[in-house]
């Protein structure tokens, strides 16, 4: 069952701080997205992997295309979405684990990946000790954690919703070895549960191990 | 009380099922930024225009706020955010344009054309308002537990065991020693006072607060733990806000949408993440792109 088709997506950055230069990222990008099977985008540094990522989440608005979500039953259109809807989706089915943890200062690290459980304490502990984050830290927040520590909780966080559609910007990027098999795991496990993912594995050994499809993103020519 | 055209919600406050929605129960209390809240606006402005001398503070300024959800008002001083927030809460009439509120029973009423004693009403009950400087809206030479009992008693509650006990309570949520209860604010640091201003201001369970820089003037270790209480506050209590900032990090945190003011305009608005990620306005890049990241 197809969960995401975004198709014809254009995107251009106009810097209005440099002069309003143009800076075209994405052209006809398209991708495709089936429960129980992820894709990985590839293609060089800069092509605009990212930027297609957070144009399937709906952080960056793009200016043609259509990104279409199945949600509530039916398929909607993101990139056409009013605020109120896009965030609806993002509660009920679109998730994302982006690069770095961005989260209120104070809060322990249990408690933002709780609330991302949806308020299940348990879930959110398990998570946490799976991914080797040990008990101790559970109370304390992520601030004062290692790179490697604040993207397992980030990782932790991501999975903990439960999402029909999972968006994964470069989740393995600053793990060790057991801690990337153990996100391989997790990618495998929401696989067998039917999750669509799409996601962008620097490290191929990930890459090789989770996907089942690539999407190549070129860069664009440099725009006069 | 007995004005006809406005009916505080303080008898069953935050329990009216047509206000807070159909949100599934797993997700109550949950991200405020992502609280569904009801189908209905429960504040929207449409055309305001105010001019102060040669000074344009609004021009043609729409907004909109559904129920559980944090709008977050950016811009620098002078842009208009402070204005805008006075004019929606009521407080300061537009030259031209309305303000409209929808009750807990689902009637719409013209902000600017209440009597003043039904608006009054208003901000005693449904609504709540957090001043930046919290000396503004507490008195000071009523002790703490007497600010928050003394707005719970505007709105009606007579019985003094109650009162202070819920009064302790609300000390206790914002995280002052419930022993200060007797303490004058004159006794309280700045932090202090402001989590005091938002206890008294959300111990009647308004529907909808206005923050004025509910943050500003405060140590940076003060600011994240009062936001962080602003958060967590909210969202269990499915509160609507107007938040006005000019600190970009705390509304990305706090708010699921945000609008730009620059020279009393709106010059952008959507979602959160989109205009401060993907910022379309000159003006809006050049704010975000002056952002200091620790």
């Amino acid at each position: 069952m197809i969960m995401l088709r975004a198709e014809g997506l254009g995107k251009t950055f106009t810097l209005h701080l440099q002069g309003g230069t143009s800076l075209p990222v994405l052209d006809g990008a398209a991708i495709t997205l089936e429960a129980g099977k992820c894709v990985a985008l590839t293609g060089p540094s800069g092509a605009g992997k990212s930027t297609l990522m957070r144009a399937l989440y709906g952080s960056y608005r793009v200016d043609r295309g259509r990104i279409l979500v199945r949600h509530a039953g039916a398929m909607l259109d993101l990139a056409a979405a009013d605020p109120r809807t896009i965030l609806a989706i993002r509660r009920d089915t679109l998730g994302y684990v982006s690069q770095f943890l961005r989260v209120v200062p104070r809060v322990p690290a249990l408690a933002i990946v709780a609330e991302a459980a949806r308020g299940r304490v348990d879930k959110a502990e398990q998570l946490l000790l799976r991914l080797n984050i040990p008990r101790r830290l559970h109370a304390l927040p992520p601030a004062t954690f290692s790179g490697g520590e604040q993207q397992r909780v980030n990782l932790a966080r991501g999975f903990a919703g439960g999402h029909p559609i999972l968006l994964l910007d470069e989740p393995t990027a600053s793990l060790d070895a057991a801690n990337r098999d153990v996100v391989i795991g997790m990618i495998r496990e929401a696989k067998a549960r039917g999750t669509a993912l799409a996601g962008i594995f620097h490290d191929r050994a990930v890459r090789d191990a989770v996907a089942d499809a690539t999407v190549t993103i070129e860069p664009l020519q440099d725009a006069a | 009380m007995a004005n006809p055209s406005f009916t505080p919600s303080t008898a069953t406050p935050g329990l009216d099922p047509g206000v807070h929605g159909p949100a599934s129960p797993a997700l109550e209390g949950l991200d405020p930024r992502v609280k569904p809240g009801g189908d209905e606006k429960l504040l929207w402005a449409e055309g305001l225009h105010l001019r102060f001398g040669p000074i344009t503070a609004l021009d043609d300024v729409a907004a909109e706020l559904w129920p559980g959800e944090v709008l977050a008002i950016v811009g620098e001083s002078g842009s208009g955010k402070t204005t805008l927030l006075n004019v929606l809460s009521g407080k300061l009439p537009p030259d031209a344009g309305a303000v409209w509120y929808r009750d807990p029973v689902g009637d719409a009423h013209d902000v600017h054309a209440m009597p003043a004693p039904a608006l009054r009403a208003l901000h005693r009950s449904d609504w709540g308002f957090v001043q930046q400087n919290p000396r503004d809206s507490l008195r000071m030479r009523v002790t703490a537990g007497g600010n928050v009992g003394e707005r719970l008693m505007a709105a009606g509650s007579r019985h003094y065991g109650t009162i202070r006990d819920t009064a302790m309570d609300w000390l206790r949520q914002v995280e002052i020693e419930p022993s200060r209860i007797d303490d004058m604010p004159t006794t309280f640091s700045g932090g202090m006072l402001q989590r005091l201003q938002i206890a008294r201001t959300l111990v009647t369970h308004p529907r909808l607060v206005f923050m004025d820089e509910p943050t500003g003037g405060l140590d940076v270790s003060v600011q994240a733990r009062l936001l962080d209480l602003i958060r967590t506050l909210v969202a269990r209590l499915g509160i609507a806000v107007v938040l006005v900032t000019h600190d970009i990090a705390a509304a990305r945190l706090l708010a699921g949408r945000m609008m730009v003011m620059q020279g009393g305009r709106v010059v952008e608005s959507g979602l959160t993440d989109q205009v401060l990620d993907d910022p379309q306005h000159p003006y809006t890049q050049l704010l975000v792109s002056s952002v200091l990241t620790a």
